[in-house]
């Protein structure tokens, strides 16, 4: 049985709740998968930051919620402060290049970063930075296919942005395919830890322009929040007796 | 059988449970009063009393449901609007008829009716108001006039009352009207005009409780105590609502004092989602009531 | 018992990705509820909001009511009106909806309450799940009587169960409870609602007699009285006052017995029909897990691990709560060396187990108060012990 589990996160207004959605109705309903998903309720739900969960499984999935996520998305400072923690070892991590600034990665952990905002500013709207997003997932992790994403679209986004939906979600993808192309050409120069951290870097460095500005404008809504806020939803072991 | 034929044959029987008589009423209360003005409005309109149904709470007065030979629904104390806003939306063609005590409507169940009142839901409310929790004993209630004697305010009521047409008028209510039990042809008459009514109708009834209140605050007794009330009031249609507190011993402000016209619940209901909707609207229920 | 199939009006065939709330939205519907009733309620106003929604098109009343108190008395109207009712609420509003929860058993009356259970007391954890009303569904309201209420593990049984609850409501004229939580309530799994036709739905036991001779609470062979609805012209009465088959209070000891023993047995004595239960591997097993709703996904995994150590552990899951499953119980209590409980509060239905089981075999609830599910491993803590 193969079980992943994922978390989107950001801050609120990013669309996290729907990019999970989004997955698992792709993922449940036409890629045969069976995938839960849970977001996170509670005072935690309302101040900035948003994440969602998703487990996926080629069985029945039993324990509703993700202990320790193979995949975290994060698209603010804050959610990647407060998650990170948990990502597995050799989990995948992917970020909004320019609303995440990079720890050093642990472990085997993979990285993989797309200006998901810039781009979606690019084709005149923030609001589909989500879609951009979820293209790139959808190519850089092949949980879900692109195919199944695109049909899960109708009802979850609004009907007249569907064809820019579906744009933002390609841009994302094409992106994502092309990251991989060049990771793997890189491959055999360095371990994948090395590799994946200075490259990512350096793929959105080289657009980068609007940077400061991207980040400034987030800060606002992703600082105030202490970060231990998140641990008793995400961790079933703090136990009251 | 036909209704024209049973008016006829029997007048009373047809009306009340013949056997559930004698009632627990004691001798001279003045809600059996108010019930025969029920049942006279009922005759006169010619209404079908398989349309008519009945919802009383806990009370005194609250037994009434038991007593008429309609469906009739002996709830439990302060539900009776909520539950007939229930049956009214699941049957709306039945006229919906809350009989039931001041305690009832007006102290624990006060939060239903003033959104009952808010949304115009097409029932009618005859409360008899005897100015106290009678049933368990004459406590004093939201009714109790200031300085009233009562079983829990043994040194006189020192808590503000509710004016019932006022609060109703305020609430939104769309027929408004007070009278005494000794009334008998008027609260007849309004009784007639309110199941015609559509939207909430509220006909308060100030009944004399021989055994409890009159007694304690020594009002006198029987049909004495029936006329007291009647010799207090003073009939003033449609008369300012603000102007009708009832005070101890003072004058009681009787008639009509709303009556108009709004859309009731189902009517908003079906009118806005109609034009929002247009025909993906279900319409629900019947929208023209043709005793109008 | 008549059966007919659910009106395709209100039935939205197909796969769908949605949430518990949504779903108990969706069974109420294709189950044939055209009257709901509620006041919101975190974690269960987005069924409100849904059947608000739907309701238009389908043809029906949304009220939002102005409490609790006030949904419970609309809906007993609502039935006696004709309507398959229901509401849907949590913790606080359960408790306020107790006492014409009686009167819906006294005046035996068909409706639904789901209670999208979250951690109390009080106002307790709003947004987070519990299951520590079940024992408040059992007793909660005064007076005797027997109560029918369901657990599902998942939005799809969240779907199922309504509409069993709905026809198990309509078949026993009484209230049927939906115990579900803010966990199943909020996750969103795949539902596969089915073709109208495949439906199954109870019609209400309609009296059909002469008019004058209804009796709204005569016993009939199957315990269960005919009913008629308001308007109809039987002009019958009814009363949350002890009463005879009329309907009329008759306030006595003896009147009170044949009353409320009829309230009880109806469910007493139909509880093999009433009650489904889901076993896994009970036949040979020495550990034997009762769980119900999330909680017994959760088990799973607990013994999963089991298994591969080599522990003989078997399953049953409680889909009806209430009554609850005692000749079952009884049964394999005698089998196996243990019983293990584990529930998202202090140890309700354990209580139930214990008292079935008596000395049988040893019986280890595993508590949780609420907030979030168990830790897998803190149920396989307990197996282990309970295997050694
Ligand atoms: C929940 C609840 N609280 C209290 C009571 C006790 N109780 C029965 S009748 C009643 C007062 C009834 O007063 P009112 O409605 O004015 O009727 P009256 O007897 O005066 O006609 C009370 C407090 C009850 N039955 N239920
Ligand atoms: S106690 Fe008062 S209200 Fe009740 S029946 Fe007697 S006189 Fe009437
Ligand atoms: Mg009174």
């Amino acid at each position: 049985m193969k079980m992943t589990e994922i978390r989107f996160s950001g801050f609120g207004g990013q669309g996290i709740i729907r990019c999970a959605l989004i997955s698992g109705k792709a993922l449940s309903l036409y890629d045969k998968k069976n995938a839960s998903m849970n977001q996170s309720f509670g005072p935690e739900a309302r101040g900035s930051a948003c994440s969602s969960q998703l487990v996926v499984s080629d069985d029945r999935v039993l324990y509703p919620y993700i202990t320790r996520p193979q995949i975290l998305i994060s698209m603010s400072q804050e959610a990647y402060e407060n998650y990170e923690p948990e990502l597995r070892d050799d989990g995948i991590l992917i970020i909004d290049t320019d609303l995440v600034k990079l720890k050093p990665l642990r472990g085997k952990i993979k990285m993989f970063a797309i200006p998901s905002t810039r781009f979606a500013e690019e084709m005149g709207n923030r609001i589909i930075a989500n879609l951009v997003m979820m293209g790139f997932f959808t190519a850089v992790t092949k949980v879900v296919t692109p195919e199944a994403m695109k049909k899960a679209l109708p009802g979850l986004v609004p009907d007249r942005f569907l064809d820019l939906n579906i744009r933002a979600f390609d841009k994302g993808y094409e992106y994502g395919l092309r990251i991989l192309e060049e990771s793997k050409k890189k491959r055999p120069k360095a371990k994948p830890k090395v590799a994946s951290k200075p490259k990512a870097k350096a793929t959105p460095r080289a657009t980068v322009k609007t940077k400061p500005k991207a980040a400034a404008k987030t800060k606002p809504t992703t600082k105030p929040k202490p970060k231990t806020k998140v641990k008793p939803t995400t961790k079933p072991k703090l136990k009251k007796k | 059988m036909k209704k024209e034929d049973r008016l006829e044959k029997n007048p009373i029987e047809e009306y009340l449970r013949m056997d559930r008589i004698p009632h627990i009423w004691c001798p001279g209360c003045g809600i059996g009063t108010v019930v025969t003005s029920f049942i006279e409005a009922l005759k006169k309109n010619k209404e079908d009393l398989d349309k008519v149904a009945v919802v009383s709470g806990i009370g005194c007065t609250g037994r009434v449901a038991g007593y008429v030979k309609m469906d009739s629904f002996h709830t439990t104390h302060g539900r009776a609007v909520p539950f007939a806003t229930g049956l009214k939306l699941a049957n709306p063609d039945m006229k919906v008829v809350v009989f039931s005590g001041d305690g009832d409507i007006f102290g624990i169940g006060g939060n239903h009716f003033i959104h009952a009142a808010r949304r115009n839901m097409d029932i009618l409310i005859i409360c008899v108001n005897n100015f106290n929790y009678a049933m368990t004993g004459g406590q004093v209630a939201a009714t109790t006039p200031m300085t009233a004697n009562a079983s829990t305010a043994p040194y006189g009521n020192y808590e503000y009352s509710f004016s019932l047409p006022y609060l109703a008028d305020a609430c939104g209510a769309t027929y408004v009207a007070r009278w005494t039990a000794l009334h008998m042809r008027r609260v007849t008459k309004s009784i007639q005009e309110a199941l015609n009514h559509r939207g909430l109708s509220l006909i308060e009834v100030i009944t004399p409780c021989v055994t409890l209140y009159a007694r304690r605050n020594r009002l006198g007794d029987g049909l004495n105590l029936l006329k007291y009330y009647y010799d207090q009031s003073v009939i003033e249609h449609g008369a300012d609502t603000r102007t009708l507190d009832i005070a101890y011993q003072g004058k009681l402000v009787c008639g009509k004092f709303i009556d108009k016209e709004k859309p009731t619940f189902l009517d908003a209901m079906n009118t806005h989602l109609s034009n929002v909707l247009g025909d993906d609207y279900e319409l629900y229920g019947r929208i023209n009531n043709e005793n109008d | 018992m008549k059966k007919t199939k659910a009106d395709p009006k209100g039935v939205l065939t197909g796969a769908h990705y949605m949430d518990g709330d949504h779903a108990l939205a969706e069974g109420a519907l294709a189950g044939g509820c055209r009257f709901f009733a509620g006041y919101p309620i975190t974690p269960s106003t987005e069924t409100a909001e849904r059947f608000s929604s739907r309701i238009p098109h389908v043809g029906g009343v949304f009220i939002q009511m102005e409490d609790e108190l006030a949904s419970m008395a609309a809906l007993i109207g609502a039935s006696w009106g004709g309507k398959k009712p229901m509401t849907v609420t949590s913790g606080p509003g359960f408790s306020l909806m107790m006492e014409n929860l009686g009167l819906a058993v006294m005046m035996e009356t068909p409706l639904v309450i789901a209670n999208v259970q979250r951690g109390g007391p009080s106002t307790g954890l709003p947004t987070l799940t519990g299951q520590q009303d079940m024992m408040q569904a059992k007793y909660g309201s005064h007076g005797d009587y027997e109560i029918i209420a369901l657990s599902p593990d998942s939005p799809q049984e969240c779907f199922d169960l309504t509409i069993e609850a709905l026809n198990l409501a309509e078949t026993y004229r009484v209230p049927v409870l939906i115990m579900t939580d803010e966990c199943v309530g909020h996750m969103h799994e795949k539902v596969i609602i089915p073709p109208a036709e495949e439906i199954e739905i109870v019609e209400r036991k309609w009296y059909t007699g002469p008019k004058d001779e209804y009796l709204p609470y005569k016993n009939d062979k199957d315990l269960v009285p005919f009913m008629v609805k308001a308007g109809d012209g039987y002009r019958f009465h009814t009363t949350g006052l002890t009463h005879d088959e009329r309907g009329y209070p008759i306030i006595t000891a003896e009147c009170q017995k044949v009353n409320v023993t009829h309230l009880i047995e109806k469910i007493r004595k139909n509880a093999d029909k009433i009650i489904k239960i889901e076993e896994d591997q009970t036949d040979d097993a020495e550990i034997l897990i009762v769980s119900y709703g999330i909680t017994s996904r959760v088990a799973v995994r607990a013994v999963q691990k089991a298994r591969r150590a080599g522990i003989k552990i078997g399953t049953l899951r409680l889909i009806t709560a209430w009554p609850f499953p005692e000749k079952r119980i009884r049964a394999l209590s005698k089998k196996v060396k243990a019983i293990v409980v584990p529930e998202i509060n202090y140890g309700q239905m354990v209580k139930e187990v214990e008292r079935n089981s008596v000395d049988r075999c040893k019986i280890y609830s595993v508590p949780h108060l609420g907030g979030w599910v168990h830790d897998p491993e803190d149920i396989y803590k307990v197996i282990k012990e309970a295997s050694k």
